[in-house]
């Protein structure tokens, strides 16, 4: 019973992960893809936090006496992963912004088939 | 003298040779024997300090870590270096008369790449350790290409695949693997008396793979089956046949491999164990196939094209059986075999340029109206059969006494019969020539004029000294061989 | 003052001159800014390596905050002469780019185009430079970004695609490191990396930290485009703009080998590998197929730049097989042929960005006879080829001599062997364009005016400074030779 609830926070992460992996792979559409993606993302960011917490611990707040608190290094890095994710995530839908104008589709199947047909001639 | 003068005038000449293009070719072609002059020259200052007995080395270029580019002086080298220096002049002189008189195009390419290529020659030939020999071995198949494929017709650029193909892959996957096993299990590669790798435990079974590696990387010396550019080159221009199809490039494989064979591996180390028995058949067998594939070639070319290939066979054989005699008969050999064959591929150029003759069935009374030609046509391929008054009886001699001393009368027996072969295919050349009645060739029409047409006079020139030193050979052979004599065996 | 920030000065240099260059914004001066921008981070990179031979490792906390709470800079000889490569050949096609830029990208986005390299540049050297586990990602993300802007760039459609779907894997792959660098953190409580190669062996957790390098390395290997994982190079080098390709070919994948060599060695240890994980078992299979296989790929593009890709992927598969020995001669190999390589494979594709200058592509059945009208860029093209088959005198026979002895050395012999079996390929692929190049008939109508039609001065100069440059690495190669083993020495020591 153990490991299924008190590792609850890894079994969403692990769930989400492959959730997003699967829409990434899956899916055709280009923007179902980057939503993929970030689903992915944040899974990792789940993993992170997960890791920081400390039962019963606080915010790290400086108050004189020692209580228990949890990890900020990991909260400054996902910080950090997050804006990452975010331009990622700009830069991917600009670049869909510009295919579906000189493709007139965002699915990848459709594309792949102009792609083919523009490499035979 | 620093050897590393050597590669300077081949290579000081090039911008003097592009700088005078097509425009002043007189003086191209003047730069150009004057650049031969003070080779041959430096080549015999070499000599001299040779024979005076003082060591002559050059810097290092430490390419690898522990490997180094280096030249040195050694008899082996300093045959191949005065051979090649005392060629290029007769041949630049031949060409003059040969390109002018076929009219080929881009001659100052021509001209460059026969530089290169001669440089190349230097480098190889006084090459202090196998590195040296690699690098110069790969600066002559590279400068050699656009030579093979000068006429730029389709026939001639397959034969240049074929060419940069063969070669260079034979020594990208085979002799650099060989080098590198070498540099592994000796932890040197330089060129010592007696060879690095009889103390370094290698098995008889992987002796023998490392030579056949060796021999069979060595592409341009043309032991089936890696013989197929050789006949496929003769698409160039006569001048390139005679110097580096018949001499420098295919010498140059046959030289690493002698070179090989006392200097890395010792013949100590070949005469006592197997290894080199798994191979001598394979040039025994070289030696007659392409013999009778000869015999069979109406192309003069192409017929000189299989002797040569049956002759490196000899130098093969005679590194493998891997005794003092027959590797000193295997550099007399490339001596030798150098003056008898490019005599005969002038022969076959002044043919070409006189009287548009290139298969043998035409040239039946030529010796009429080229008898100089012919004549020194007989004198080279006595020197190849190997008969006197020529100084290929000797070389083939040495060969014999090498068998001999290894104890093994079949690979006479292969000499003999391969001596019958060379009678066959080349002595009715000269012989119809002379004795035949002149007919009118079906292909040209007219009938031979009854007087003397023969090639342009530097051409000319040029046959007739390459013809007298193999007579010369024969009467002097004694500083030749007192030269090779002081290769140091151990 | 200056001398100590150095390590500061290589990142700070390129990320604020991308700023600057957005506020420039006229073309010519984004270009000047661009190129003085990073022919400082040469010197700066230069001053490095030379401070590095003299005095040894350089460790600098960022802002003053020490290690291991603080990020910290990290130069030693692993590095050192990366950041010199990488920031040279950057600046070497930055001044080359400039006629073949304004010819094919649209000329209101000249700015945006610098700005992009500025930063890609920077988190390339970042990426080099540090010495902390999570920064490497931030660093990897910053170029991966700007590297798929620089790709959607190109003058092809298909450029776009091929930038999303590098941006699809490349994020992939960075999510993974940053998986891996979390599961160390987790098990070690640590982010710098000498920190973590001291904790790494007392571990709580010994699962959490083959999970944390299975991750690492997957990932790294994505990004270093390590066959089988090499799916998106093909498509971003053939679409992306020429000079961009010349650019990534010599950095962007050398860079992140760098970094999985860091990890494999530094971070993780020789030990730990190789000899209690084998990873050999994965990453030799992944160099000898990857070698081989790309390069019979190679032979039947038509396209210079998809050949050219492919055996890029090829050439990455000696840099593993080097690595994967895991002995000081392997990895010297493997490290000098990460330089010889980038050079080389750069120059190939400044070559082919000067037919494409003229051309408009670089389709090999059109450069019927092209050494009549394009002579210089022909001689370049051939020179190059050459090193990459591995003819003497260039730098790929001198990496590649080291890789075969050190492959014998181990006794793995049929791995030399088929090194030089795929070097046989290379002759083919090469070959096949020189044969066209120099002897073919013109076939198709040609749109090119007769006579000598060059590419630009500005084009041929570059391209010839770096052909002289590896040149003169394949001559004096013991002095790559030299800095390799030094790389290797302190790559298998683990961090001193």
């Amino acid at each position: 019973m153990n490991t299924i609830l008190g590792l609850y926070n890894y079994w969403m992460v692990i769930i989400l992960m492959m959730a997003g992996l699967y829409i990434l792979i899956a899916r055709y559409n280009l923007i179902k893809k980057i939503i993929g993606l970030s689903v992915f993302q944040t899974s990792i960011f789940y993993l992170y936090i997960t890791m920081g917490k400390v039962e019963g611990g606080t915010a790290p707040i400086l108050t004189g006496d020692p209580a228990t608190y949890s990890n900020p290094v990991v909260h400054v890095l996902i910080l950090t992963a997050i804006v990452v994710g975010v331009a990622t995530t700009a830069v991917a839908l600009a670049l869909i912004v510009r295919i579906h104008e000189t493709y007139d589709t965002i699915e990848d199947d459709e594309i792949k088939a102009i792609e083919m047909l523009e490499e035979d001639s | 003298m620093n050897p590393i003068w050597t590669l300077l005038p081949p290579l000081l000449v090039i911008p003097f040779i592009i700088g005078f293009g097509e425009r002043f070719r007189n003086l191209r072609e003047a730069s150009i024997i004057i650049a031969g002059i003070w080779l041959l020259y430096l080549n015999n200052q070499l000599y001299n300090q040779f024979v005076a007995g003082n060591a002559i080395t050059s810097g290092e270029l430490p390419l690898l870590a522990h490997f180094s580019l280096k030249l040195s002086v050694e008899p082996m080298g300093l045959v191949f270096g005065l051979l090649a220096s005392f060629l290029w002049v007769v041949t630049t002189v031949y060409s003059i008369g040969y390109m002018r008189g076929h009219d080929e195009k881009n001659q100052t390419r021509f001209y460059v790449c026969f530089s290169l290529a001669i440089a190349g020659v230097m480098g190889a030939a006084y090459a202090d350790n196998l590195l040296t020999l690699f690098v110069a071995y790969e600066a002559i198949t590279i400068a050699t290409f656009p030579l093979v494929t000068h006429a730029g017709t389709q026939k001639a650029q397959n034969a240049g695949r074929l060419y940069l193909g063969l070669l260079m892959s034979g020594s990208i996957a085979l002799l650099l693997p060989a080098m590198i096993w070498v540099a592994t299990a000796a932890h040197t590669l330089d060129f010592v008396p007696g060879g690095v790798l009889s103390d370094v435990g290698l098995s008889q079974s992987a002796t023998a793979v490392l030579l056949a590696l060796f021999v069979f990387g060595t592409g341009k010396a043309a032991i089936m089956p890696m013989h197929r550019w050789l006949p496929a080159a003769m698409v160039a221009p006569t001048p390139v046949s005679a110097l580096l199809h018949a001499v420098a490039v295919v010498k140059t494989g046959v030289f690493v491999l002698l070179k090989v064979v006392t200097y890395t591996f010792g013949i100590d180390m070949l005469s006592t164990t197997a290894a080199a028995q798994y191979l001598l058949p394979v040039a025994a067998f070289t030696v007659v196939a392409s013999s009778i594939v000869a015999f069979t070639k109406d192309n003069l070319k192409a017929r000189l094209a299989y002797s040569t290939i049956s002759q490196l066979s000899y130098i093969i054989m005679a590194a493998l059986l891997a005794t003092t005699m027959s590797v000193t008969g295997g550099v007399f050999h490339i001596v030798t075999h150098a003056f008898g064959k490019i005599t005969l591929f002038f022969c076959a150029g002044a043919i070409m340029v006189a009287s548009h003759k290139t298969e043998i069935s035409q040239m039946k009374g030529l010796g009429k109206t080229m008898p100089i030609t012919m004549g020194a046509f007989l004198i080279g391929a006595l020197s190849i059969i190997g008969l006197p008054p020529a100084a290929g009886m000797w070389s083939k001699l040495f060969i014999a006494g090498g068998s001999l001393e290894a104890n093994n009368l079949i690979w006479i027996a292969v000499l003999m019969l391969s001596t019958v072969l060379n009678i066959a295919y080349l002595m009715p050349i000269a012989i119809n020539a002379f004795f035949e009645p002149n007919k009118p060739s079906d292909q040209s029409g007219a009938p031979l004029a009854n007087e003397w047409q023969e090639a342009p006079f530097a051409s000319l020139w040029a046959i007739v000294v390459t013809s007298s030193v193999c007579i010369l050979l024969f009467l002097f052979p004694q500083p030749l061989m007192s030269l090779i004599g002081s290769i140091q065996w151990r | 003052m200056i001398a100590t920030q150095l390590p500061a000065l290589q990142i700070i240099i390129p990320l604020f001159a991308a700023p600057l260059i957005v506020l420039a914004r006229r073309s010519e001066l984004a270009w000047i800014i661009a190129l003085v921008a990073n022919f400082l981070c040469v010197l700066v990179a230069w001053d490095l390596f030379q401070l590095v031979n003299e005095q040894g490792i350089i460790r600098y906390s960022l802002g003053g905050w020490a290690a291991p709470t603080g990020i910290e800079y990290f130069v030693d000889t692993v590095n050192a002469p990366l950041l010199l490569l990488v920031s040279s050949i950057s600046a070497i096609v930055v001044a080359y780019a400039y006629h073949s830029v304004k010819k094919s990208i649209d000329s209101t986005k000249h700015y945006l185009f610098y700005a992009a390299w500025m930063l890609c540049l920077s988190g390339l050297l970042g990426m080099l430079i540090t010495g902390d586990a999570f920064n490497v990602f931030v660093f990897l993300e910053i170029s991966s970004l700007s590297t798929y802007m620089l790709i959607a760039f190109g003058n092809d459609r298909r450029a776009l695609t091929a930038s999303f779907r590098y941006l699809v894997l490349g994020s992939i792959g960075a999510s993974f490191i940053l998986i891996g660098i979390g599961f160390l953190y987790a098990a070690t409580g640590s982010l710098n990396m000498l920190d973590l190669a001291q904790r790494i062996p007392n571990a709580s957790s010994e699962r959490a930290i083959l999970v944390a390098f299975s991750f690492i390395s997957i990932g790294l290997m994505i990004k270093s485009a390590i066959f089988p994982l090499h799916a998106w190079l093909a498509n971003a080098y053939h679409f992306a703009p020429i000079s961009v390709t010349a650019f990534l070919a010599g950095t962007a994948t050398k860079v992140s080998l760098y970094v999985l060599l860091r990890f494999l060695f530094s971070v993780f240890g020789t030990q730990y590998n190789f000899e209690y994980l084998l990873l050999n078992v994965i990453l030799l299979p992944a160099a000898v197929f990857g070698f081989l296989i790309m390069s019979v790929v190679a032979i039947f593009q038509t396209d210079l730049r998809r050949m050219l890709a492919y055996s890029s992927v090829a050439q990455i598969g000696y840099i593993v097989a080097g690595i994967s020995l895991a002995t000081q001669a392997g990895i010297t190999a493997g490290y000098a042929h990460i330089i010889n390589h980038a050079l080389i494979k750069t120059a190939l594709f400044m070559s082919v960005g000067c037919i494409i200058y003229r051309l408009g592509h670089a389709h090999r059945p059109s450069l019927d006879n092209l050494i009549q009208t394009m002579p210089l860029t022909c001689v370049a093209f051939i020179v190059s080829g050459l090193g990459l088959i591995g003819v003497p005198f260039t730098g790929g026979f001198i990496s590649k001599f080291t890789l075969i002895s050190a492959s014998m050395e181990k006794g793995w012999w049929v791995m030399g062997g088929l090194v030089l079996v795929s070097s046989v390929l290379a002759i083919i692929y090469i070959g096949r364009v020189v044969d066209v190049m120099l002897f073919r008939k013109q076939r198709l109508p040609n749109p090119m005016p007769q006579g000598r039609n060059e590419a630009p001065l500005s084009m041929l100069v570059p391209m010839y400074v770096l052909i002289g440059l590896s040149l003169y690495l394949g001559v004096y190669g013991s002095e790559t030779l030299t800095v390799s083993g030094e790389a290797a020495k302190q790559l298998l020591g683990g961090f001193r």
